[in-house]
């Protein structure tokens, strides 16, 4: 009896222990990088062109680069995501095509990052000769965030009880009116938390970038969705591997910046569902 | 009028419904239209298993043989690590942690997943490649080895998150009748959950893998980029991501070099939807 005991015991520890290896780290990823990073942050960093091939002035044009290419793509990915989770949760049958679709949705989130740059290359840069531009990058991003705002619009419709919907065709309504007066409204907390993590996604990406948008160094503001743009982390990418000597402060402080959106989005999004799941009267 | 307009709203919310059958059809047709032209100047067994990566030499090598190996090296590593760690995170969030720890401990491991591979990139490039280089010994630091180390990072909150999931559903009954026959909670998880879970947790060792093979900026910096047969975990590869992405921008559209970067990405994108699917078979097997 002692001896399962102190097995338990050394197992659970030995849980414990991996646990800590993962929490650990990313806490310290993120110690490291607010500490080293929070000295190269100050006004003319957050709003200064680049200067000196990169190694001075500001990551401004980056800023703005990544919100441009951030909202296109949920401009684009929203109202289809959307209707796609509202199909599945209040139209589609137990049939095969529903299997199909949701087989295509798991693919879709599976893709390598990568390789959604070389579609969006093929299609939109030279096939629809949209060129290196805003349009492009933005589309390539939301066809990426399509499965995450899918997956966590259809959750947030299908958490609606079925009695809300029962009650209202009761009373007459037709079936696009209650969706859109009855269930729409009690899954917005749901489908808000699957636009910022959809943000947050798309403002970290590089991969689908490369090809697509992402300018090198350019030293001013995108004048047209047709315009290449300059984006964080394809920034963050090229001084820190590309451009030599660039000082050590430059590189933390781009990186906190990238990271400070990303986790603040993720933050906003985690926040709403808590409070979401404790105030559901249902 | 209301009738047509209901009408016109349900074959619009059909047409999105459809979308994403229609994006992967449309990913895999680009991919095609632009990779498969490369198998006129090379043979499909040649281009996989070609020893040697030369692209824009004259005339061009294109076999993708240490490409492959180079993510399959770094794959292999980054699940020998994040496995047993990730199940193991799993296996304590799910079923020893408080509530209150359960909570934060969930919120860290989805931040982590949050993190912008560029962003581990770096940190991977600042910190784990110098002590790489000075705890081996090596020229360099950017090896398969740290590839592995940042990428298993990458893989475990897929790896937790699924896990957990499938502890979590497996039937309190199951625990109960384990415990009245006297089982301490250890042997209850080891001898009663885990088999209970196990598909759940092979889907979930599957997606992480997944993850792992097509990531790409955090593989571009840290392992070197020597498109060379890997001998060992403590030298530079490249890995078929890797490769597309440092290499794409100075392909010129439509060379022999270009449509071999697409058939490349014809590699990923079957390799991913292998994973995938054959995941999601096990997801369902649970259910």
């Amino acid at each position: 009896m002692r001896n399962t005991q102190r097995s338990q015991k050394i197992a659970f520890f030995l849980l414990f222990l991996s646990t800590l290896l993962i929490v650990l780290p990313v806490g310290l990823i993120v110690v490291i990088i607010v500490q080293k990073g929070l000295p190269a942050i100050n006004w003319q960093f957050l709003s200064d062109i680049p200067r000196q091939g990169m190694r001075a002035g500001g990551i401004f044009p980056a800023i703005v680069g990544t919100f441009y290419l951030v909202f296109g793509a949920i401009f684009f990915a929203l109202p289809i995501g959307l209707l796609a989770a509202v199909y599945l949760s209040e139209y589609a049958k137990d049939n095969l095509l529903n299997r199909i679709i949701k087989l295509a949705i798991i693919n879709l989130s599976g893709v390598p990052s990568v390789v959604y740059g070389l579609f969006g290359l093929a299609l939109f840069v030279v096939f629809l000769k949209f060129g290196a531009s805003i349009l492009s990058g933005s589309l390539t991003l939301g066809i990426m965030i399509l499965p995450i705002i899918i997956t966590t619009s259809r959750e947030a419709l299908e958490s609606v009880p079925q009695s809300f919907r029962e009650v209202s065709l009761s009373l007459g309504t037709s079936k696009w009116q209650t969706i859109r007066h009855i269930v729409l409204p009690n899954a917005i907390p749901g489908i808000l938390t699957g636009t910022i993590l959809g943000l947050g996604r798309a403002a970290g990406e590089t991969a689908p970038i490369l090809f697509t948008v992402a300018a090198f160094y350019l030293p001013r503001l995108p004048k047209s969705v047709f315009d290449q743009a300059m984006a964080l982390p394809y920034h963050l990418y090229v001084i820190s591997t590309q451009v030599p000597n660039v000082d050590e402060k430059v590189r933390y402080g781009t990186a906190l910046v990238l990271l400070f959106l990303v986790l603040v989005m993720n933050l906003v999004a985690i926040i709403i569902r808590y409070n979401f799941r404790k105030k559901k009267k249902w | 009028m209301r009738k047509f307009k209901e009408f016109i709203i349900q074959k619009l919310i059909l047409i999105c419904g459809l979308a994403s059958i229609f994006f992967v059809i449309l990913i895999f047709l680009f991919l095609t239209k632009e990779g498969l032209a490369v198998f006129k100047s090379v043979t499909p067994v040649n281009f996989i298993f070609g020893k040697s990566w030369y692209p824009i030499s004259e005339p061009a090598q294109l076999g993708i043989l240490p490409l492959i190996l180079g993510s399959l090296m770094v794959t292999l590593g980054a699940a020998i690590i994040s496995i047993p760690i990730g199940v193991a995170c799993a296996v304590y969030i799910a079923e020893i942690a408080p509530l209150k720890i359960k909570e934060i401990l969930k919120a860290g491991i989805e931040l982590l997943a949050a993190i912008p591979s560029v962003v581990l990139g770096f940190i991977g490039m600042v910190t784990l490649v110098p002590w790489v280089k000075s705890t081996f010994h090596l020229p360099t630091g950017l090896t398969a080895l740290s590839g592995s180390i940042i990428l298993a990072f990458m893989a475990m909150p897929t790896i937790v998150s699924v896990a957990e999931d499938a502890l979590y559903s497996v039937p309190k009954s199951y625990k109960e009748g384990a415990f009245a026959l006297g089982a301490t909670h250890w042997q209850t998880i080891y001898r009663v959950l885990l088999p209970a879970a196990s598909s759940g947790i092979v889907a979930a060792v599957m997606l992480g893998i997944g993850r792992v093979i097509g990531e790409t900026m955090a593989v571009m910096m840290i392992t070197g980029n020597a498109a060379v047969i890997p001998q060992s975990i403590l030298v530079p590869v490249r890995t078929l991501t890797a490769t597309i992405a440092a290499e794409m921008g100075e392909a010129v559209v439509g060379s022999e070099h270009y449509f071999a970067l697409f058939a490349i990405g014809i590699v990923l994108f079957i390799m991913s939807f292998i994973i995938n699917v054959t995941a999601d078979l096990f997801l369902h097997k649970r259910k």
